[in-house]
């Protein structure tokens, strides 16, 4: 065989050898070893290993069973007004109750105490952190599907279009927000009003509540400009990757790339801008309710909660340190939780 | 650089306008005009009144009415309160509100700058894990939840500070602290990252080779660098400042812009709302636009687009 006799270094001949099918022993090691470790699972990993970002995720799993399970099995309703049973302190009970445990019966304890009007203040509080957690998702579902649409189109389109889109977001970006909040959650709740109990098919808005539906609508109006900055400066520079130019030429369609190729890649900063505008809606939210205008009575939000605290506040704290603290532990915890996704998500974005 | 400003000053004068513009016709969507509160008005009595403010008229004439006199300043009289003009009223609630504003943002740059400094020159020690520990709780609680405690505490409990008015000094500790406490812990948090930006740059170990006193470096070159990112902030920040005044001014019972608002939007008070409503607006557009240029301005390393 060819290869027996040596072979000179410069030789300009061929060697035979070269050009021979590759055995078994050369294929297996251009096999790669290691599992190749997809976006998701590298950062589920980096994730997993941020202890503050774990214990955040737990406590907000804990604050969504409280408020969305728990209530189901709690023998008090949150609009449920018990007669004699009036500003209870924390796990204290009314005569009628006392009596009735005298004769040997079961009463389940106000742990958190009751209201002014007898209400328990534990169904009040789960309600009022359920609503709080529905505005937070709520609110950044649309704003992520607003933002990210729109600023997909402007990025991915560029020119002109991009320019007029742009200027759009500038100026409602410069909008104080607050101000057409507050102005838009009085006006908007007379229409909405007329709607749910004048026109068929729209008593869904009343079961909702109004407020509420207000609340989205403020929301998807005005605080979706972030988000669409955002998507739009990640397209910007991810439309000019080859694999976009690889699916134009095989004749892809502009929404096929935009939903296909782009937005898919930057999911790193889609997931870390929406779980950042959880905590913002549910802060505005409280907001609102504190000064009266949020979700309408008698729903409770721990903003509305807190405001009802103010009148009995030296002689009943507690009921304003409960919804207090509830609505700090949830902002907190999302904080941390986005700080946590962002870390392992989207290291680019860290500072 | 003066193309920038040209064009920033007209977005900013296109903002205002669709501001006002929005503001208008949402006031007519409220049904209820202002004068239906008042003790069941006779008809005649209610079309005079109409006629007075001009409200008889369709929406599209009184719209073009306020716009001309919007461009000359004026911004009519109070419906609700007789006899004031509503420029009268804002300069009177803003003067208030500017005061415990103003306090509020120096005292959290004052407080904030130097938190942040003194985390960052401690990386990783207890005394930057307990500056941020602190700095992220205290943007994790809303204004009202502190106005109320330290209501609860200060004035009730310990009958320290008094609850409402803004007549002394005193008035002004807990609103100001209520004010000041979110920006100051995210100042903080922007110092702190910054300023580990900073020292970590060539320039700086450049100085300390030099042989340059802890005290020039700090100051000469650290801090006007690190604080860049305070400036920009400053825009929101006072946007923040306006907004949180809404609940700390009903809180404490301040007469200031933030109540007058409120008030004005509950009370159906037309001429009020879209006096307030543009006075904040423009407020906020023009503090932002001088924070952007001003920026600009003191890092020239910014590119003026």
């Amino acid at each position: 065989m060819s290869h027996e006799h040596e072979k000179k270094p410069f030789s300009l001949h061929l060697d035979v050898s070269d050009f021979l099918p590759a055995d078994k022993e050369e294929k297996q090691s251009l096999v790669v070893m290691r599992e190749s470790v997809s976006f998701w699972r590298d950062g589920v990993r980096r994730f997993r290993k941020n202890k503050i970002a774990m214990a955040s995720l737990i406590v907000i799993i804990l604050i969504f069973i409280f408020s969305f399970i728990l209530p189901s099995f709690y023998p008090y309703g949150y609009e449920q007004q018990i007669r004699g049973s009036e500003n209870l302190r924390p796990m204290q009970y009314s005569e009628a109750e006392l009596a009735r445990i005298e004769a040997g019966e079961k009463v389940f304890p106000h742990i958190l105490g009751t209201d002014n009007l007898g209400r328990d203040m534990t169904a009040r509080l789960m309600m009022g952190s359920r609503i709080s957690l529905l505005v937070g998702l709520v609110a950044s579902v649309l704003v992520l599907i607003i933002g990210s649409i729109y600023g997909a189109i402007a990025g991915y389109f560029g020119g002109k279009v991009d320019l007029i889109m742009m200027r759009i977001v500038d100026i409602i970006y410069t909008v104080p927000d607050i101000l057409i909040i507050i102005l838009l959650m009085v006006t908007l709740k007379y229409p909405l009003q007329d709607l749910a109990s004048n026109v068929p098919g729209f008593g869904w808005i009343s079961d909702i509540g109004i407020g509420l539906i207000s609340i989205f609508i403020v929301f998807s109006l005005l605080y979706w400009v972030g988000m669409a900055r955002i998507v739009r400066g990640q397209i910007l520079a991810l439309k000019e990757q080859e694999y976009v130019t690889a699916a134009r030429a095989l004749g892809a369609s502009h929404r096929r790339i935009i939903g296909k190729h782009l937005l898919t890649n930057c999911m790193g900063p889609l997931i870390v801008t929406t779980t950042l505008q959880i905590p913002s809606a549910i802060f505005t939210e409280s907001f609102l309710s504190f000064i009266g205008i949020g979700v309408q009575a008698p729903m409770p939000s721990l903003g509305s909660m807190a405001s009802n605290a103010i009148g009995g506040i030296s002689t009943y704290p507690y009921r304003l340190f409960e919804p207090a603290i509830m609505i700090s532990l949830i902002i907190l915890s999302f904080n941390l939780l986005g700080d946590g996704l962002r870390d392992a998500f989207d290291p680019k974005l860290k500072n | 650089m003066g193309r920038y400003i040209v064009k920033r000053v007209f977005l900013a004068v296109v903002t205002i306008w669709l501001v006002a513009t929005i503001t208008f016709f949402l006031m007519f969507m409220i049904p209820g005009g202002p004068f239906l509160a008042e003790k069941s008005p006779s008809p005649a009595t209610l079309e005079a009144l109409n006629r007075k403010y001009g409200l008889d008229q369709p929406v599209i004439v009184q719209y073009k009415n306020y716009m001309l006199n919007l461009l000359k300043g004026e911004l009519g009289e109070s419906i609700k309160q007789r006899g004031r003009t509503v420029g009268d009223i804002i300069s009177r609630g803003f003067k208030v509100s500017a005061r415990v504003g103003g306090i509020s943002i120096l005292v959290s740059v004052l407080i904030g700058v130097p938190l942040g400094c003194v985390a960052a020159l401690n990386r990783g020690k207890w005394l930057d894990n307990l500056i941020m520990v602190v700095a992220t709780f205290g943007i994790a609680v809303p204004s009202f939840v502190i106005s109320t405690v330290l209501m609860l505490i200060f004035s009730i409990k310990l009958d320290l500070l008094p609850t409402y008015g803004l007549t002394s000094w005193q008035h002004y500790i807990m609103p100001v602290i209520a004010l000041s406490f979110y920006p100051t812990a995210y100042i903080s948090r922007l110092m702190r990252t910054s300023m580990l930006d900073v020292l970590g740059q060539d320039y700086m170990r450049t100085a300390k080779a030099k042989g340059l006193s802890q005290f020039k470096m700090l100051f000469k070159h650290a801090l006007r660098n690190a604080i860049l990112p305070v400036v920009t902030y400053l825009g929101p920040l006072i946007a923040y400042t306006l907004t949180g005044s809404f609940v700390v001014e009903k809180i404490f019972t301040i007469p200031g812009l933030g109540n007058e608002f409120i008030s004005s939007i509950t009370g159906r008070d037309y001429t009020m709302i879209m006096g307030t409503t543009i006075f904040l607006a423009s407020l906020v557009i023009i503090m932002n636009l001088v924070v952007d240029i001003a920026y600009k301005i003191i890092d020239p390393r910014i590119k003026l687009k």
